[in-house]
């Protein structure tokens, strides 16, 4: 079941979007999501969702699909929205008790849920179009002019492949060291939440020790393989950007322009805030 | 013999874990061995004798604590010598999840030459060509994750031929798989061992696989106890198993057969030897 | 105690694009005292079935009955069934966790509510039954041998005191006298009554050890019998790559060579009877 949601973030299909250059992916999805934080009223989201349904039918990859990338984050989509519903002061909408909820609260709510909506369909499309081998190619490359600033862009990026490639055998692990215990009695779906905290305990122990041990083995393995990180390395693929992928960030730009102009034009959706 | 031919060298190998030699566990009590350049050897010996630790010093993976190692003549502990050599003797391991650096085959095929700082389009060449050579050419764009055992360690050897190395070092490769698993890492080693004369030592518990061998290693507590052909080597019955191994069934049956009278050569290991053996007593008869 | 398995289909992720048929309707009954030996290629869905016999999977479709317990019906107390049915996976040493042995072979009677002194009694009648001497009991597991961590793991699971053994590939990384000494305890307990079910790659072993022989492959059953009935289908076998005992390969190739002898041959020393016996028949008998 595991194995199932990690690899289903990449989904395998043709389109201009898949073949996009991860790099000018990586900076057209930055760029977004600092126009989306600077979107503060409706119209802006407007924009922007219309810009995301563009890239997602672009991209084939069915809408059930990109939905499903939103659900693990309802439990936080609806946390907030009763947060601001409850905590905003302003005109009140109903009440419950020694509850109040507001309109200003309704408003404000639905603006943050949007916008994470709106975020987390974009960049899930990017995990969704772009293979992990493409994105961390991709982010040594755009993270290289930080190098002299001292970043190792190079491990960093390395890193993250290697995260990348071991979070599906993890999970695995996990998995199987959970029906081992079961097998001898463990418990983990009864009880109440500490109960159940609890006998998550025996589960770490060796799932740490397991992660070490791999990532100790996949150590050794690189160095056998002469890795010794960035320097003297080359590549097999080297990135190309092509038209689409000019045309893309040139898109984006344009979109940024009709957000500042409809974030001067509408003003912030509730006064008082940014 | 001339340095050119020895492919690894041995000489007094000390090594021990630890912080110092009084407190540490001694893997290594002083092993010497040669191993001569095309040549086929099986390193057998029980659990914690010392095998991989012996095979992490043919590629400079560990340092000796005393003695030294020479690959194709290159000392391991000059510093100068450790990405030749690691390049010249490739090393493939038990487990293959725990190797792939990479989740698509041939990106992970290409990490060595890319360390390497070779040049894109020979990487890609001889990815190409390294997959072609282990029957895994199919699946250049595959996930890993979705390869049989046997198919991955097979990547995993290609991820070492791409790398062009003289020798290849496996540390239990077929442990973990199926007999047509097994059967495919078998075949494909001796191939690149017949075809590109690549030096190949391989570590097993599989005594079966040993009998193939140009040459067996027996370790021991931490010593090459034994070493010759698998007819020698399988023919030391009392010994073998005093050390806790195996001897094929063939080989026991042959003794079975020898204390009833019957004059079965002691070189016959394999189960076709064997069958000839015993239709040449026949005839003989 | 029967486990009978009726019909069982098993999918993992099912309804996603990448829906997986790890069983497709399997059908047999693993009898009271039986020493079943699980035998197919790798993918061809053992360890899925083996989680079948505690419930730690339950069917697709189909049912699978323990005792006549359905696995999949409401009122069903797995945890009961999961001490019934004794389950080892594979490389369980590396799932060891407990600071001592004791407690880590105590694991398994505390979680059944198992208490005080008894606790002791089932730790060391389990550590009897691998062998392993008392003196190992408060030491901690990360510094023992892999041999002896096989047993320990073992043992967590006799402690349990199950009425069925099911091992994952229990020999799996051992040397040659490790695997020897793990599967003569195995013998013993079976010996003693317990039911035996054990997945393994090794045909030797199984040959060597099961009374009946189930193979698997593409998550169907496709030979159910002795060993002897199984290992007659050499080819078979083969092409779904599994492998024939080299013992078994050996009578055959002579056989095609023209010896009069059995081909249903297992082990070592019914291959020396079968050709000594030959030998000495063409010696005294045959036309000289
Ligand atoms: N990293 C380490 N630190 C301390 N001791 C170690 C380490 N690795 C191995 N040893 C010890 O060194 C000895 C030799 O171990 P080694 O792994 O080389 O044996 P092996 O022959 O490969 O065994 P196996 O057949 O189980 O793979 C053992 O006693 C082992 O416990
Ligand atoms: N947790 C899982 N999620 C998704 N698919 C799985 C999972 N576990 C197993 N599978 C798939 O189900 C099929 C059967 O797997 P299973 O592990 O039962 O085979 P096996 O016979 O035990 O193989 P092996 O000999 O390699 O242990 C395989 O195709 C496998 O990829
Ligand atoms: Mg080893
Ligand atoms: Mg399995």
């Amino acid at each position: 079941m595991i194995r199932g949601v990690i690899i289903g973030q990449y989904y395998p299909v043709r389109s201009t979007v898949h073949s996009m250059d991860p790099r000018a992916k990586i900076l057209i999805a930055t760029i977004f999501m600092v126009i989306l934080f600077m979107g503060n009223n409706f119209y802006c989201f407007l924009a922007m969702g219309l810009f995301a349904v563009i890239a997602v039918l672009l991209s084939k990859v069915p809408w059930h699909v990109v939905v499903r990338t939103v659900r693990p984050m309802l439990f936080i989509l609806i946390f907030t929205l009763a947060l601001h519903l409850f905590l905003t002061p302003g005109p009140v909408l109903v009440r419950v008790g020694p509850i109040t909820a507001t309109w200003s609260g309704l408003v404000q709510g639905l603006f943050i849920g949007t916008r994470l909506v709106i975020l987390i369909m974009f960049t899930s499309l990017l995990t969704l179009t772009t293979s992990p081998v493409e994105l961390t190619d991709g982010l040594e490359d755009v993270l290289r002019p930080f190098s002299r600033l001292g970043v190792p862009h190079h491990e960093l990026a390395m890193m993250m492949t290697i995260a990348l490639r071991f979070i599906p055998t993890l999970l695995e692990e996990a998995e199987r060291i959970m029906k081992a215990q079961m097998a001898r009695g463990a418990d983990f779906q009864s009880g109440n939440m500490l109960r159940r905290a609890r006998n998550l305990a025996p589960l770490l122990v060796p799932l740490f020790v397991s992660a070490f041990r791999r990532a100790d083995e996949l150590a050794l393995a690189m160095e056998a393989r002469c890795y010794r990180g960035g320097e003297g390395r080359t590549r097999m693929k080297k990135l190309e950007m092509h038209r689409a992928d000019y045309v893309g960030i040139l898109l984006v730009l344009l979109a940024s322009i009709v957000v500042v102009y409809l974030r001067i034009k509408f003003g912030p959706v509730i006064q008082g805030t940014v | 013999m001339n340095e050119e031919n020895r492919a690894v060298v041995a000489e007094t190998l000390v090594h021990t874990y630890g912080p110092d030699e009084s407190s540490g566990v001694t893997a290594l009590a002083g092993v010497d061995l040669e191993i001569k350049q095309g040549e086929f050897v099986c390193i057998i010996g029980p659990n914690g004798s010392g095998k991989s630790t012996l095979a992490r010093h043919f590629n400079a993976l560990l340092l000796p604590t005393s003695g030294r190692v020479l690959v194709f003549g290159m000392d391991t502990k000059d510093e100068r010598n450790l990405w030749e050599i690691r390049r010249t003797a490739g090393m493939v391991f038990q487990n293959p999840d725990n190797q792939m650096v990479a989740t698509v085959v041939e990106e992970d095929v290409a990490f060595g030459p890319e360390n390497l700082g070779i040049k894109p389009e020979e990487i890609r060449q001889r990815v190409s060509d390294a997959l072609k050579a282990v029957g895994m050419e199919d699946f250049s764009r595959a996930s890993p994750h979705f390869l049989s055992g046997g198919q991955k360690q097979r990547v995993a050897i290609a991820g070492i031929l791409a790398m062009m190395p003289s020798v290849i070092v496996l540390d239990e490769p077929t442990a973990m798989l199926d007999p047509r698993g097994r059967r495919e890492v078998m075949e494909t080693l001796s191939r690149l061992n017949k075809e590109k004369g690549i030096t190949v030592v391989h570590i097993t518990h599989h005594m079966d696989e040993a009998v193939h061998a140009d040459r067996v290693i027996v370790m021991y507590e931490g010593k090459a106890v034994l070493s010759g052909s698998p007819a020698e080597v399988f023919s030391q019955t009392e010994d073998l198993s005093k050390w806790g191994l195996d001897v094929p069934f063939v080989e026991r049956l042959g003794d079975m057969l020898r204390k009833s009278g019957y004059e079965v050569s002691r070189s016959a290991l394999t189960v076709e030897e064997m069958v000839d053996e015993l239709c040449r007593l026949r005839s003989s008869t | 105690m029967p486990i009978e398995i009726e019909h069982v289909t098993y999918d993992y992720m099912p309804g996603t694009p990448s829906q997986v048929r790890a069983l497709d309707d399997v059908c047999m009954t693993i009898r009271d005292g039986e020493f079943l030996g699980l035998i197919g290629p790798t993918g061809s869905g053992k360890s899925t079935l083996i989680q079948h016999l505690n419930g730690l999977l339950v069917p697709t479709s189909g049912r699978v009955l323990i005792d006549g317990l359905d696995t999949r019906a409401k009122g069903t107390d797995l945890r009961k069934l999961r001490q019934k049915v004794g389950l080892v996976f594979q490389y369980p040493e590396e799932q060891v966790f407990e600071e001592t042995v004791f407690e880590d072979i105590a694991f398994g009677p505390k979680n059944l509510g198992v208490l005080g002194e008894e606790i002791e009694a089932r730790v060391r009648e389990a550590i009897a039954l691998v062998g392993l001497p008392e003196s190992l009991l408060q030491r901690s597991p990360f510094e023992l041998s892999g041999g002896q961590l096989r047993r320990v793991a073992l043992a967590g699971v006799l402690a349990m005191r199950p009425e069925v053994l099911v091992l994952d590939e229990p020999t799996a990384g051992l040397d040659p006298l490790g695997k020897r000494e793990i599967l003569g305890h195995i013998r013993r307990l079976h010996e003693r009554g317990l039911t035996v079910v054990m997945v393994s790659h090794n045909m030797e072993d199984v040959a060597k050890l099961a009374d009946r022989l189930v193979v698997l492959d593409h998550g169907r059953i496709v030979l159910d019998g002795t060993p002897r009935e199984v290992f007659s289908h050499g080819e078979l076998l083969e092409s779904i790559g599994l492998d024939i005992p080299d013992v078994t390969k050996m009578m055959k190739e002579l056989r095609k060579r023209g010896w009069p002898v059995r081909t249903d041959v297992l082990t070592l020393e019914e291959a020396y009877e079968e050709i000594s016996g030959y030998l000495a028949g063409t010696k005294v008998g045959g036309p000289r």
